[in-house]
């Protein structure tokens, strides 16, 4: 169980919209996670930036952890075989929609795609049922 | 320069995701568990992102990027196969663990073993469906969009 936090839910969701606004302005490309890995590992022509992104992406919270803000281990309630099998679908699945919660959820959404609009409902809609299940259906 | 762009860009998403704690699995579960002690902080994140890029996309949409000839953006319009059933999967992914790809990648820093198996097994995921879609070639136009959408 986690507390409602809508004032640090905001402050981090407005840097992740300017970080989304910066890569446009200053590259003219997308801030999605997916894309950006998934074309690091394709092998495209551009791999610098990416792995820049990537590299800028994990330094921040190390950043942060030197300023004080607590560098918590993340709570992963879930087994080593499960957490496998959700890298795997999580992996193969948002290549093969081409985006996440980020370049669908967010940056795509904003340019009202509706790719991106069905893409958001379908996924958040199948993990809000996978947690129903596995929550209080079965693990109850 | 493109370079150190993304590495700043990738710096402050960075920093969104520690500070909104959504670098935290059960923030992202809590939300998605509509029939637990629902917390919205996640809605309130897409929110704010959504505000600030949705005005930003607007105002710098008409010009040229600063650091390259043109920008990149999504060429397909139509909801098809793929996109719903590559979701569909991502969303059971998600739901079973509360991690996404972002958070997946910032939560590195901790070097906690059972993040570096899931971005290992994402990693494979991703190459595995690279694989899939090349052995397919009526299909084969569009691996080479594949990463169009974001």
């Amino acid at each position: 169980m986690t507390l409602f936090t809508p004032v640090s839910a905001a402050i981090g969701g407005a840097l992740i919209g300017l970080s989304a606004v910066l890569l446009m302005f200053l590259t003219g490309r997308l801030a999605g996670i997916s894309g950006i890995l998934g074309g690091l590992l394709a092998g495209c022509s551009d791999r610098a930036w990416r792995f820049a992104f990537i590299l800028g992406l994990i330094v921040a919270p190390l950043a942060g952890a030197l300023a004080g803000h607590a560098l918590a281990t993340p709570a992963i309630p879930a087994s080593e075989a499960t957490v496998i099998a959700a890298g795997l679908l999580v992996g193969f699945g948002t290549r093969l929609a081409s985006g996440c919660t980020s370049g669908h959820g967010v940056c795509g959404i904003a340019r009202l795609s509706k790719r991106s609009i069905a893409a958001t409902a379908v996924f958040m809609g199948t993990a809000m049922v996978v947690v129903a299940l596995t929550r209080h259906a079965f693990g109850g | 320069m493109l370079s150190l762009a993304g590495f700043v860009c990738g710096f402050i998403f960075g920093l969104g995701l520690l500070i909104s704690g959504m670098m935290q699995p059960p923030k992202v579960l809590g939300f998605l568990d509509l029939f637990g002690a629902w917390d919205p902080s996640l809605a309130v994140v897409m929110a704010a992102a959504l505000a600030v890029s949705g005005v930003g996309f607007a105002v710098v949409k008409k010009r040229a990027p600063l650091l390259a000839p043109q920008s990149v953006l999504p060429r397909k319009k139509d909801i098809d196969g793929p996109l719903l059933a590559g979701s569909a999967l991502f969303g059971v992914g998600w739901g079973l663990v509360g991690l996404c790809p972002g958070p997946a990648l910032a939560n590195l820093a901790s070097l906690s073993p059972r993040v570096i198996f899931f971005v290992l097994a994402m990693v494979a995921g991703m190459v595995l469906c690279d694989f899939v879609r090349a052995k397919r070639p009526a299909r084969a136009e569009l691996a080479t969009t594949s990463a169009a959408d974001g």
